[in-house]
Parts: structure tokens; sequence; C-alpha cells
């Protein structure tokens, strides 16, 4: 059937790419290089890997990054899901003002130097401030959690607990919260990988080697092709010939591990978590 | 006298449950401040597009000097081909990568196998959450004249080694093609979504009628998408002149410069590493401002087009 032809072969020009870096990392350099290795792994070997584990700048960076995401995606439920569940509430004066407000700033903002400005003049510069407070809050994932509220939230439900005496900050921790696991999951799946991949606010705002992001080093290994001046260069001490040489056949070797070093937690987490990033998407397409 | 305390009674309602509500503003203190510190004062910092920004001075105490960095920019030897580049490599993303999810997400719709469905999406979903750090090593490496898979693969059929990064021809090829790779599985779920809202007996009646399956996704499947496909296309419209910008970022290099710099990579060199502010941030308002104007323009014409548009 032509469907069925035509899907494998978007299915195999996926594919393709991302079984050959794996395959690619765990290969002999020279068959990868000179392209006898084709699809599956040939001549094994673990070398890139072994110069990951002694690679410490990547280390540095894996930290930060975790660190990074962790306060990043606290913060952003922390300013997203209070401010959905107030906009939820059709009674709220002056909800329609607030929500203008935020749909404002996706189609206009005052742009990439404004901004850094802004941040260089708050003193946040090479800071992990800079890393997740510019990024608190994303409009579209405040709008999708409070179309979650509306939906999966009964007002019978909310309006019982009011009479019952109830404060809104208790109902919403105690009650609310509890029913919204699903969408608060989605939200740190989302502003995590955001955080995770984030390159470019580490870019312009880092400049202190100690606080780089994954994604920093791996710019410089992967894009730059720059190795840094530790470990890797103090295993060659000596700058012949051969040993540049040495030197370029580790870099090649170390790229597709690296690929898959850095990937590992998304490859490890992504077949449990994909239906919730399915169901985010989805939640957004409901109202759009 | 009672239109007046009409209004008085309603203003002290309004009072009342403003006061009732007073924890819900609570709630929404933080997103607030956020988006009024890091959202509405960088448009305050737009002034320097107008001024001669001195950082010791401030944005206030630096000198006016008018729309002399636009006319700078507008007569500077390198605008031209900003704009070139900017409006060739989004038309050219546009056109190539926005019809590929419609295409797959119909494709998909056909296929009554739950397991093959879902273990294709699964699939096709997943180059999305690959960093463009590493989409953009990837594509360096894969590409690469001596050891990419690529010239690898072109040498079979005995074609010499192409450096494709570092020439510019090959530029904007690259970059819409692997964005088209990494995003067409996961833009093709919203147009499931759309799809699954597809009432079956529409196509049971089609059928009975003697409608082909291709003429029944065209009669029944294409419509029930379009609203879906106008949104989108607007939206995709209003970021016209700033797509890509952080993966054009890092694809660039010396070589491919020709066919790469666009509005807002020449921002980042100027504003950020040249740290001249005010003109860097009287290029970004230029680019803003006619993204703006594309989205209300396109918004319009889809409006009175198909009665479909964002507001």
């Amino acid at each position: 059937m032509f469907v069925y032809v035509f899907l494998i072969i978007i299915l195999i020009m996926v594919l393709y790419p991302l079984v050959y870096v794996i395959s690619a990392s765990i290969s002999d350099p020279k068959l990868v290089h000179s392209g006898e290795m084709w699809l599956w792994p040939m001549g094994f070997n673990v070398e890139g890997y072994k110069l990951i584990l002694e690679y410490e700048q990547i280390w540095v960076g894996y930290r930060n990054t975790i660190l990074y995401t962790i306060l990043g995606v606290s913060i952003n439920l922390f300013v997203t899901l209070p401010a959905a569940f107030a906009l939820a509430q059709n009674k709220l004066v002056g909800r329609n003002l607030f929500m203008m407000m935020l749909v404002f700033t996706m189609f206009f903002s005052g742009g990439l130097i404004p901004t850094y400005l802004l941040v260089k003049n708050l003193g946040l510069i090479n800071t992990v401030w800079a890393m997740v407070l510019p990024n608190a809050a994303a409009v579209w994932n405040i709008i999708l959690c409070t179309t979650f509220f509306r939906v999966t939230i009964p007002k019978e439900l909310t309006e019982a607990a009011v009479i019952d005496g109830c404060s809104t900050t208790k109902m919403f921790l105690r009650i609310v919260l509890p029913l919204s696991m699903p969408i608060i999951a989605v939200m740190s799946l989302f502003y995590g990988v955001g955080h995770w991949n984030e390159y470019f606010s580490a870019l312009i705002y880092l400049s202190d080697e100690s606080k780089y992001t994954l994604q920093l080093v791996l710019r410089q290994i992967l894009v730059l092709q720059e190795l840094g001046n530790d470990n890797v260069q103090s295993t060659i001490t000596s700058t012949t010939a051969e040993a540049m040489q040495h030197r370029q056949t580790l870099a090649e070797i170390m790229k597709y591990s690296v690929i898959i070093v850095s990937t590992l937690p998304m490859i490890i987490a992504y077949p449990f978590l994909q239906r919730f990033f399915v169901k985010g998407v989805m939640i957004g397409s409901l109202k759009g | 006298m009672e239109h007046l305390t009409d209004k008085r009674t309603i203003r002290k309602r309004r009072r009342r449950d403003i006061w009732q509500q007073r924890e819900l503003y609570v709630f929404l203190l933080p997103a607030f401040l956020y988006f009024l510190i890091f959202h509405y004062f960088p448009l305050y910092g737009l002034l320097i597009a107008f001024k001669d920004f001195v950082p010791s001075l401030g944005v206030w105490g630096s000198e006016w000097v008018g729309f002399q960095w636009f006319t700078d920019f507008f007569n500077s030897y390198y605008f031209w081909d900003l704009i070139k580049n900017t409006i060739q490599i989004s038309l050219y993303s546009l056109f190539v990568g926005f019809p590929m999810p419609i295409i797959l997400a119909l494709a998909i719709n056909e296929i009554k196998d739950n397991w093959f469905k879902r273990s294709f999406q699964t699939i096709t979903y997943a180059p999305h959450f690959i960093s463009l750090v590493v989409m953009v090593g990837m594509i360096i490496a894969f590409l690469s004249p001596q050891s990419g898979m690529v010239n690898h693969f072109l040498g079979l059929f005995g074609i010499e080694p192409i450096a494709f990064m570092s020439e510019p021809g090959w530029f904007k090829t690259i970059f819409v093609l692997s964005g088209v790779w990494q995003n067409m599985g996961w833009g093709a779920i919203i147009y499931l979504a759309a799809l699954a809202g597809v009432d079956p007996q529409l196509h049971e009646a089609a059928k009975v009628d003697g409608a082909s399956r291709i003429q029944r996704i065209w009669h029944i499947n294409i419509p029930t998408l379009m609203p879906t496909i106008i949104i989108l296309f607007i939206l995709d419209m209003g970021g016209l002149l700033s797509v890509g910008f952080q993966k054009i970022l890092l694809m660039q290099n010396q070589l491919n410069m020709e066919t790469s710099d666009v509005i807002s990579t020449f921002v980042y060199r100027a504003g950020i590493l040249d740290a001249n502010y005010s003109y860097a941030t009287a290029v970004g308002f230029f680019d803003a401002v006619i993204n703006a104007a594309i989205l209300v323009g396109v918004n319009y014409l889809a409006k009175k087009r198909s009665g479909t548009s964002l507001w």
C-alpha cells in the first residue's frame, strides 16, 4: 500500500541518523572515518566514552545544567501554576486585561539588546540567575495550564470548598494541585527540556567557565571543534605531527559519544514521558 | 440621580469583588512582576534605538539622535544582503517545512494498524528533543568532507566530496532540510488531534456515495484541518524575519556568511559582540516592526478570505 511505503521511507530517514550516531560512538573510529561503518557498530571501541570520563569540563557543564534545570523548573512552576489558576477564574476582575498583557509579549518584545542590557544592569551576568529568571515563565504554557484548570477542575468543587470556609490558597494547595498532576508533569517536562537544551542565554550571559552549561561545552566540542586545554591535551605532550594527528582522531571519536552522553537523560526518559509531551500539545490544540 | 447611584453601587460591588479575590491577585503577582520586568521593561529600553546610548548616562540620560541609526542601517552596504537572506531562509523553510507535518498527519491518519501508528509516531517525535547544539553538531559531523556519512554515500556514485558547511550555496538547503527532519513528526501531532475530531459518519456517507480514498481526504480531512492550518500559518508568518535564529547562529562560519547572515545574527554581532547597543537595538526594532506588520497583515487577509484568524 502506498501510504505504508511512504511512511516507511520517512521512518528510515528519521531513524538512520539516530542509529548511525549510536553505532559510530561505539565503533572503531578508523572504520567510521573511512566510511566502512554504515549502520551497525563495527570494531567495538569505547575510547570516546573513556575520554569523556576524563574530560572535566563536560562534567562541570553536566552538573551546572542539572542544577539550572532543577532551579529553573521550580521557578517556572511557582510562577506558572498560581497565575494560570487565577486566570482560570472567570469572575476575576481584570482577567482580560492581564491576559492581553501576556499575549502582547508573544508578538512584540524589546528584543535581544534591551533584554541583555536589563540583565546586565540587574547584575545577573555570570550568575545562575541569568539562566533562570529571564525565562521564568512562558505565555504559551500559562495558557495551557489555564485551559487545563478550566476543563478538569469542576467549578462545583472549588465553590463548595469556598462555602466550607476554605481559603483560596489552601484550596489551591490541597485540592487543585493534587488533581493537576498530569499538567504539572507536562509543564515540568516542557520547561525542563527547555532548560536542558538552552544554549543562547548561556552564550550571552555566562563567561565564567566554571558556570558553563552542558550545551556551551558541547558547542565548543561539536561546533567550534575545540577541545579544552585540560586533560585531553595534557595526555599529548609532544607537538609532533603524529601527536596532532592523534589529537584529530580523538576529537573525531569524542563527537559521537559526547552526543550520546549529553542526550542520555532524554534517551532514557523519552519512551516513558512521550505520552505526557503529546498530551501537552493536545491540550494546547484544544483551544488554539 | 438614579443613574449616579447605579454607577456607585457597581463600583462598590466591584471593589468588594476585588477585595474578595485578593488571594488570587497574590497568585498573579509573580507572573505579573516577571512580565513587567523582563518583557515590558525592555520595551522602555527600545528608546535607545533613537538615542546615542552611553551606559554611564543610562537610557534616559543619553542624547537623542532621531532616526540616525535606522538610516545608517538602510544605507549600509550589507542591508539588502541581510534582507535577502532573511526572507529567503524564512520563505524556504515555510514552503518546505510547513506542508510536511500536514502530509504526514494525513498519511498517519490512513493507517489502521495501531501498533505501527504508535511506533511510527514515537520515532518521528524523537528528533524534536535533540538540542540545537547537538543537532548542528550532527549536521557538521555528517557533512564533513573527510569523514561524513553523506560524502561517503555520494562517493558510492563517484561524486567528489563536497564541503557542505563552507559552501555558501548549500547553507539554506541544509538549514531547511535538517529543520524538516527534526520537527515534522512533532508538528504533525496537532493536525492529528484535529483529524481525530472528524466525524466517522462523514466518511461512511462518502464511501456509500462512491468517493475514493483520495477524494475523501481532499473533501473531508483537509477542510477539517483548514482552521488549524490557517492559525499555524499566521503564527509562522509572524515570526518570518526571526525564524531559526539560534540554529543559524550555530551553523554560521566565516565561509558561509555570504548566505547565512540574517538580521538577527547581525543584531547579535553588532550588539553583544561589538557592544554597539543603540545601533543593534535599532536594527532589532526594525525587524520586530516588520514582523508585527506581517502578522497583522496576514491575519487580516486570513480573516477576510476564510473567516479564521487569531483575533
